[in-house]
This record gives structure tokens, sequence and C-alpha cells, in this order.
């Protein structure tokens, strides 16, 4: 049986962890809220923006003069995995579930035959997949200076895919990102930026509403807006992975506290049954020791 | 005819206004339009430039940089890359601008593309003429190719 001193000792360090986790888990729920304004802003212009991309693309996508961004390369043999993780840990199986998403895809892509890149926007992510894939990394971007994520961000990150898919880099381009559910479930999400994919089930329902004028011409329209689609879908994805980070840590700390305060009651009666036992012992010594006088 | 359309102005950060306006001038690629309820169905890219509301509250107007306009029959959603209240805008922003053009200008002058150079000087003219517009015209403009 462990001494006194030592379980004291014990039941004092699991409650200053208890307070630590408590403390995290606070800081999280306030950072989550947040979030998830940042998140639910940056909706409305998403929304609109892909609205309109369906219809401009459904209307030009047959043409042969269509941007690259849109139709395609003509082949799919290189893939761009862009992987967004945390730039921090504590936080469950958040940044776990997006890295092995992101692995369960290259594994895939490799037993196709074809060649996988990865762009690793996030430390996590790259500490997860170093091992496996370190040849394939070709880039990282990141994001611990930044306190608060602003467009600016998300348009640094799309401007590097684009000068690699301009470079001729590689054909599809796929991000990888957390979608936020709620506090407890985030769903690991991929989502193919290059070519471009429009909700086409949205567009079809804005494209016969109303037939636009284009100002300049629709090509013209689509060749500029096509790069903003990729700097929107990634702003919108590291939005929900800023969401989806703070509610994982949230439930993580929420759990963490939880154990702990089980594991303080454990040890409180354990401390008490020894510190019994010793008066126990004490008494009968002090008894035995009358007794033989 | 309707004498109102809902204006909705959003970035990607936030929605900045969401109202019902009268006319709302909107400056295009391709040269200023003014939208006013029923409107031909259009769809226009911005250049940089000042967007003016009018509504039954008086006008308002904002800076804007990038993005497109949709103007429908009742409807118009302006979707801004950046957008900020003209009363929010100092110095220090159109200076941040005029700077990052000028930049973006230097680097497609070694590119040797003549479109793009074009098109990135179009675009600090357009910034400078805006910090003039707004009487926030630095001196660094003297300076300016």
């Amino acid at each position: 049986m462990p001494n006194l001193k030592d379980l004291k000792n014990r039941i004092a360090s699991v409650k200053s962890t208890r307070k630590i986790t408590k403390a995290m888990q606070m800081v999280a729920a306030a950072k989550l809220r947040r979030a998830q304004e940042a998140a639910e802003e940056s909706r409305p212009y998403a929304e609109r923006f892909n609205a309109v991309m369906a219809g401009l693309a459904a209307s030009v996508g047959g043409s042969d003069t269509a941007p690259k961004l849109l139709t395609g390369t003509g082949s799919d043999q290189v893939h761009l995995l862009v992987v967004m993780t945390a730039e921090r840990g504590l936080c469950g199986g958040f940044n776990a579930n997006i890295a092995k998403l992101a692995r369960q895809h290259a594994d895939k892509l490799v037993a196709d035959g074809k060649t996988v890149k990865i762009l690793t926007v996030g430390k996590k992510g790259r500490d997860a997949l170093k091992r496996e894939w370190k040849d394939s990394f070709v880039g990282h971007v990141d994001l611990s200076e930044v306190k608060r994520l602003s467009y600016a961000d998300a348009q640094g990150i799309a401007k590097e895919i684009l000068d690699r898919f301009d470079a001729g880099e590689f054909d599809v381009a796929t991000i990888f990102f957390s979608e936020f559910q709620n506090v407890v479930t985030q769903i690991p999400t991929a989502q193919q930026i290059i070519p471009a994919k429009f909700d086409k089930a949205e567009g079809e329902a804005e494209g016969t509403a109303a037939i636009y004028d284009y100002e300049p011409s629709e090509e013209a329209i689509l060749a500029e807006l096509l790069p903003r689609g990729v700097a929107t879908a990634i702003f919108s994805g590291l939005l929900e992975n800023g969401a989806s980070e703070q509610g994982a840590r949230m439930s993580a700390m929420d759990n963490a506290t939880r154990n702990a305060g089980e594991m303080i009651d454990k040890l409180t009666i354990e401390y008490n049954r020894s510190r019994q036992a010793v008066i126990t012992n004490e008494l009968i010594e002090i008894i035995s020791g009358a007794e033989a006088l | 005819m309707a004498d109102t359309m809902q204006f909705d102005l959003v970035s990607p950060e936030r929605r900045l206004a969401s109202l019902q306006a009268s006319a709302v001038q909107i400056p295009g690629a391709d040269g200023d339009m003014t939208a006013m309820p029923d409107h031909a169905p259009t769809i226009t890219t911005l250049r940089p430039g000042i967007l003016r509301v009018e509504s039954a509250e008086g006008t308002s107007e904002y800076l804007v940089t990038g993005g497109f306009a949709e103007i429908g029959a009742g409807s118009l959603s302006v979707l801004a890359e950046r957008a900020l209240p003209v009363t929010e805008v100092n110095r220090e922003h159109i200076d941040e601008m005029i700077e990052e053009a000028r930049t973006a200008h230097a680097e497609t002058k070694e590119s040797g593309d003549h479109t793009i150079v074009d098109d990135a000087a179009k675009l600090l003219a357009d910034m400078e003429a805006l910090g003039t517009h707004m009487g926030l015209a630095t001196e660094s403009r003297a300076a300016a190719p």
C-alpha cells in the first residue's frame, strides 16, 4: 500500500491537472463561440458565390474555351492534397481524423497508380503525415502566427496552389478539413477545388430563375472569379476547421476534467482508508503496550 | 414598379449591409452603373471604387475592391473581396492598398506580359484615384509612375 505522503502528492497533482483542463475547456468554449460566428458570417458570401458560379459554369462549361480551372487539364495523373489541420494538439481526435482521411485518400490514389503531392496547412497535420509521406511533401503553410483568421490568409494559400497549378505541377487539387456539425461531432471532409465543382442542385434553381447579362463577358467573369473560388473554398474550409478544432478541444477537455474528478475521488477514498488503517494500527500498539505493563 | 429592392453587401469575412435600397451606384469593371429596382438581371465584376447606396434612411458609401455584383429583378447582391464603410476608411487603408497595387505592378512588370502589366497599372491608378477622391491622397502619389 502506498504511504500517505505519496497519496497526498498524487491527489494534489491530479487536482492541478484538473484545473488546467478546466481552464482549457473554458478558453476553448469562448474561442468556439467566436469561431462559430466567423464561420456563420462567411456563409452568405460562399453561398451566393457558389450559386453564381454554378450558373456560370453550367453555361460556359461545355465550350472549348472554358478555363482550365473549371475543366481540368484533361488528365488526373498528379493529385495535390491540401491537408488543413490545427497548429496545436490537445483537441481529441481532430487532427488525427483529418490526417487519417488524407492518408486513406493518398493510399487509394497511389494504389491506382497516381502521383500524390501533399501541401500541409497547420503543424499537426504535417507531423502526423511526416513518417509515411515525407517524400510527397511539396510545401507547408504555417498559420501559428495568425491570431484571427482573415481572408488574406486564405488568399495566400490559394495563390500558392494556383501558382503550382499554372506551373503544371498537378492536375487535381483536393482540400481536407473538418466540417463543424456541433461540439461533439466534426466530420473530416475532402473537397475537390481544382477542377472546380459547384453545387449543381442549387445552381439549377438559380439559373432558371433569371437569364443574366454579363459584363464584361461570361468567359471573362468566369476567368476572374475561378481563382477567387479557390480562395473562398479554402477560407470556408479554414473557418470550419477553426470551429471544429475548438469544439473538439472543448469536448476533449470536458472529458479530461471529468476523468480527473473521478480519479481524485478514487485516490481520496484510498487515502482515507490508509489513514484509518494507520490510526487503527497505532491504537492497537498503544493498547497492547498498556496491557503489557 | 417597386420603389426599393433588397440590397446585400457581403465580404468573405462579414455581412456589411442588408437593407432596402432605392438605387445603388456600382463601380463596374467596364464603367460605373446605377442599379435601380427592376433592372435587367446582370452580373458584373467590380473595380476598386466607391459603392453608393441610396435608401430611405439616407445615402451610405462603401469602399470595395474586387469581386462582383449580381443584379436581379428585386434584389442586388454585391460580393466584394474587401469592403469597408467609407466612414471607417482612413489614410492607412488607402496607403496600404496603394502599396499592394504598386508591388503587384512592379512584380508584373518583370514578367513582361503586357496585359497583366496593364491590368496592374490600371489597378494602381484606380487605387490612387480613390485616394484622391476621398481627400486622402498621399504625398507619395507624386512619385507614382
